[in-house]
């Protein structure tokens, strides 16, 4: 077959992104888990490993600019490749999120938890799923999956307002918890607008099979939380 | 010097159904596309898929080559070229081409230009035509000291401009360019690009290019040619639209393997 070497140099790089993915789940993983247990020890752990997924994200970037560079892609694989830029930075990103509710734990200090979490670390073993399962079909270019994944956004929104309307309560009753219940929710929109970005990735792989920009909104998107 | 008059419509070329043979070899099958004024037309398609030959039809060159014929028809400003009335010499002074191969005649660059513009009558002054058409291909500044030297002293980018010069000399309407940057070097072929898109201003090009980087960079529009399946093995244009739809998400499975390398 012809450009053998190109189609492994793509593999490649694909195979690289589902490696920056699971970084990536993972940490958000840890970093509930940490703010769950309130080990401050663990989101020092996710701090470090958005070094490391950073450096992934540019050695994927960089992956891409020497393949466009030295193999003139066009079409389907032009596509492919300024899809996974555009990927790659959308799972760094994810790893923001990961590393912000790292820093939230340890900002917190000796403070407790306002409230036993529930459905925070439901929102990210949720949106770590979704994740997992829009990068599977971005690398498989499957864009029957991709166009289903998306819907499912509408639970990680729906456990968002239950967060949101929850902490609400606890600062009605009493204004103390303002801070503490902030800090909940910054942790729980970090989490919704990952969602937001599997939706991104989703959009991505849908171009790529079929050459067509669609624009994919969840409900909570209508509202105005516009994704990034 | 005023530009050659241009009828504005939109199409300046176009086929109908048109077949072309050489013998009973049906070379090019069913090409029904239109050429739009004023805008860079690239074919492109692997080796012997009748790109040159395409592009031959266009201006009548075919027709040197013996037992060639066409089927159907090509519309020239609304004219049927192949009509009985029509000579092919005026034709080929409408539509020019540029080769693969610069080929100057071994004479001075001076009268490489004016020569064609002689033999089709051109009654004006002959050393501004001579400037202007220099200056045109983007060659003037390069060669305006020396123009009574032998065009075939010049670098092969040169030759290739001055090819282009000569055709504008006669003063065409469109330029069939057939791989004309296939023998230079890339800042030569680059030269070569950056010139088609000075010249689109007045005049229409089409161009056959291997290259596809070329056609991407360099055309509006591209024609992707390719054998027919069935066994006349004639080659016929299988998709035909703007160069970066082509080149982005093209519509037929075959133009996405060869413009991706993957065609064999």
């Amino acid at each position: 077959m012809l450009r053998k070497t190109f189609e492994n140099e793509l593999q490649q790089v694909k195979d690289d992104i589902l490696v920056l993915g699971s970084m990536v789940e993972q940490a958000v993983l840890a970093s509930v888990e940490a703010l769950k247990k309130r080990d401050p020890q663990a989101s020092q752990k996710v701090i470090e490993t958005d070094r490391k997924v950073n450096e992934k994200r540019f050695e994927i970037e960089n992956q891409v600019m020497v393949l466009i560079a030295t193999q003139q892609p066009m079409a389907h694989d032009l596509r492919l490749l300024a899809s996974i830029l555009d990927v790659a930075s959308e799972i760094e990103r994810m790893g923001d999120y990961a590393k912000g509710i790292a820093i939230i734990n340890i900002r917190m200090g000796d403070q407790p938890l306002l409230k036993p979490l529930i459905d925070i670390p439901r929102m990210a073993e949720k949106g770590t799923d979704m994740l997992h399962r829009a990068l599977t079909a971005f690398v498989n270019e499957d864009a029957d999956t991709a166009r289903t994944i998306p819907r499912e956004d509408d639970e990680i929104d729906m456990l968002y307002n239950q967060v949101y309307r929850e902490l609400v309560t606890y600062i009605m009753s009493d204004p103390k918890n303002i801070e503490r219940a902030n800090w909940l929710l910054w942790a729980a929109h970090n989490l919704e607008r990952l969602g937001d970005r599997v939706t991104n990735i989703c959009e991505r792989t849908i171009f790529i099979a079929t050459g067509e920009i669609q624009e994919i909104d969840s409900t909570w998107d209508e509202l105005g939380e516009g994704k990034a | 010097m005023v530009h050659p008059t241009h009828d504005e419509t939109e199409y300046i070329l176009e086929t109908q159904n048109l077949d072309i043979f050489y013998g009973d070899f049906k070379a090019v099958a069913h090409v029904n596309m239109k050429i739009q004024r004023k805008k860079i037309t690239a074919i492109i398609g692997p080796s012997g898929c009748g790109k040159s030959t395409l592009l031959r039809a266009f201006n009548r060159m075919n027709e040197l080559v013996p037992g060639s014929a066409i089927k159907g028809r090509i519309l020239f400003q609304g004219q049927n070229l192949y009509a009985p009335d029509v000579d092919p010499v005026e034709v080929r002074h409408r539509i020019g081409m540029v080769f693969q191969k610069p080929n100057p005649f071994p004479k001075s660059i001076y009268d490489n230009i004016a020569w064609g513009a002689r033999v089709h009558g051109y009654k004006g002054n002959m050393d501004e035509l001579v400037e202007y058409s220099l200056r045109q291909a983007a060659l003037w500044d390069e060669v305006k000291d020396k123009l009574g030297q032998s065009g075939l002293a010049l670098s092969g980018g040169q030759q290739q401009r001055l090819c282009i010069a000569r055709a504008l000399a006669v003063q065409p309407e469109v330029i069939l360019m057939d791989e004309p940057a296939s023998a230079l070097d890339p800042i030569a072929t680059l030269k070569i690009e950056e010139l088609m898109q000075e010249l689109k201003q007045h005049y229409t090009i089409v161009i056959v290019t291997h290259n596809m980087q070329q056609a991407a960079r360099a055309s509006d529009y591209t024609a992707m040619m390719m054998l027919t399946d069935d066994d006349t093995r004639s080659g016929t244009v299988i998709e035909f639209d703007e160069t970066t739809k082509i080149f982005t998400r093209p519509g037929d499975r075959r133009t996405e393997d060869y413009v991706t390398g993957r065609f064999g």
